[in-house]
């Protein structure tokens, strides 16, 4: 199509994707984009950076699979398509060992089922472990993911089940409690950097770890972002806006979705 | 005598009911048609492991032939839950099974402990996550060098692993390539090691990339064209995802999942058959996605 003026509004969805792309490219210009990808949405915005930005993110895959360009989006982090255009296929023991524990990845692009207000993330059970009320998929990469990249990035929509007070379960590390925690467990990675919703931007406050509200996009207000929130969401200082998702970045995204040979 | 024969004989002879059995392949090459023959073949309280159990697992729970999973996420990779896993953990049909969970690193490690004959491997992970509290075989100790608290866990060591693979020579020389997962190190860690493969060949040319388990550590191998399906080789063919997709909606309700099992793997009396009763053969009997 490449008609850049008829843009419909773009969804909540893309705009928060979009903001993930960005956030990614920012590190690519800095010189820091080894990113180990999760599947679903940190894979489609990992993806929408890769054909925005020069220089581009690494995209690494938990299979194995270390540099990929795939033409289209992977249903699965371990499609064809995805070894097919990698610079290396690895085994999984190394993937995790030589390149993730050893401090190889820069950042870490995940998403979750909860996130709470120390950037811990829970995708494992909600309710109580012994007798859930909704067995999730469990740990896969995440664990280690959170505890060893660089960074770590997190998308997920933001709504008051999603983002609480404390996981039911803590399959992955952010902050702990808060107060150091990460340190003294020896974790080589700094934690969660960055929570990219469909609201806006979340960030550890300086000194306490917790995660407050650094910017929001467009028409939201702080009062949804509140709603939104199972904690008792804290504001910064001084919250920005996010920059309107663009033609040219919400027309590659259509491309990246529809597949990039088409 | 030779290892290649045929599936049936393979499980046949290897895979006993109260076993634990490993079933590999991340995402690539998952041994779709040995799950198949073990609930053909009506096996019971099986210890299973797998990393990613995916539908295979699924059809395997909802059979009920597991006893107890041994895993580090279970879901249908992009498309959502496992609902066989779910109805399992979550109300105990058609049976109540333990589970015992892990991350990948976790599991990649327990693997490779296991296919190098150590008690335990090592990593930095679990730290700081509930999983350490769950999950038994799993310890922190100080490193002997450094101090550091470091995370061990157990050695994994199943009576039978089954992969699946792209082809094999006449000897039973097995040759991998693309996404390899933890094919080498879960064949290894076994007392029994078995592959599926796509084609048996007269000789195995290089291919980049490419592992070769030698003959000598198989037990058996069996010829499957297919085998992987819905999950696919490299090099012969691609992953159907769209019948991943319609797991989804088949594996939601416990009588459509009885009902599929019954017509498309109970009445079935193989792999071909199998494909070719959920039209995945086309009319020259070549295999298509």
């Amino acid at each position: 199509m490449g008609d850049f003026v008829s843009d419909p509004m773009p969804s909540t969805d893309d705009v928060m994707i979009v903001n993930a792309a960005r956030a990614l490219g920012e590190l690519a210009r800095a010189g820091r984009a080894t990113c180990f990808v999760g599947i679903g949405l940190p894979s489609t915005a990992a993806n929408l950076a890769r054909n925005l930005y020069s220089p581009a993110p690494v995209l690494i895959y938990e299979s194995g699979c270390i540099g990929s360009k795939p033409s289209r989006l992977p249903l699965s982090i371990g499609d064809g398509e995805l070894g097919d255009t990698a610079d290396a296929v690895v085994s999984v023991p190394e993937i995790f060992s030589y390149w993730l524990q050893a401090g190889r990845i820069d950042v870490g692009f995940l998403g979750g089922a909860q996130l709470d207000r120390f950037g811990n993330i829970n995708s494992t059970v909600i309710g109580p472990y012994g007798s859930p009320r909704t067995r999730l998929p469990g740990a896969g990469g995440a664990p280690e993911i959170a505890a060893a990249a660089g960074r770590v990035m997190l998308i997920m929509r933001q709504t008051r089940r999603a983002f609480v007070e404390r996981c039911d379960f803590r399959t992955s590390i952010g902050f702990g409690d808060g107060k150091g925690e990460r340190q003294k467990l020896g974790l080589t990675g700094s934690g969660t950097r960055l929570v990219i919703t469909d609201l806006g931007i979340l960030e550890p406050e300086h000194g306490t770890d917790e995660l407050i509200m650094t910017r929001t996009h467009p028409g939201v207000s702080r009062e949804q972002c509140r709603d939104s929130t199972g904690w008792k969401l804290r504001f910064a200082d001084e919250v920005l806006q996010t920059v309107p998702a663009n033609s040219e970045e919400l027309s590659v995204l259509r491309r990246v979705r529809d597949g990039l040979a088409q | 005598m030779s290892i290649v024969v045929d599936l049936r004989q393979a499980i046949g002879e290897h895979v006993k009911s109260g076993m634990t059995v490993a079933m590999e392949g991340f995402t690539h090459l998952i041994p779709h048609a040995a799950g198949h023959e073990i609930i053909r073949q009506g096996l019971r309280d099986l210890h299973v492991i797998r990393m990613t159990p995916d539908v295979i697992f699924d059809q395997l729970i909802g059979a009920g032939c597991v006893r107890k999973l041994t895993f580090s996420w279970g879901g249908n990779p992009g498309v959502g839950s496992l609902h066989r896993f779910r109805d399992a953990v979550e109300n105990a049909w058609p049976r109540a099974i333990a589970i015992e969970e892990h991350s990948h690193a976790g599991m990649a490690a327990r693997y490779s402990a296991g296919a190098s004959g150590l008690p335990f491997g090592t990593l930095r992970g679990y730290r700081g996550t509930d999983l350490l509290e769950v999950t038994e075989n799993v310890k922190v100790i100080d490193c002997p060098f450094t101090g550091e608290r470091i995370t061990t866990v157990r050695a994994i060591t199943p009576d039978v692993s089954i992969v699946h693979a792209q082809r094999a020579d006449r000897t039973g020389n097995v040759q991998i390539w693309g996404i390899i997962g933890v094919q080498k190190e879960a064949l290894l860690s076994a007392k029994v090691a078995i592959a599926t493969v796509e084609e048996v060949v007269e000789h195995l040319d290089p291919r980049p990339g490419a592992i070769v388990l030698p003959g000598w550590v198989m037990s058996a191998v069996a010829c499957v064209p297919g085998g992987a399906h819905p999950s696919f080789a490299m090099g012969y063919s691609e992953r159907d995802n769209d019948f991943y997709k319609e797991w989804d909606g088949i594996s939601s309700d416990r009588d459509l999942f009885q009902a599929w099992i019954e017509q498309h793997v109970l009445a079935t009396s193989d792999h071909s058959s199998h494909l070719r009763s959920i039209g995945k053969v086309s009319d020259d009997g070549g295999f298509r996605v």
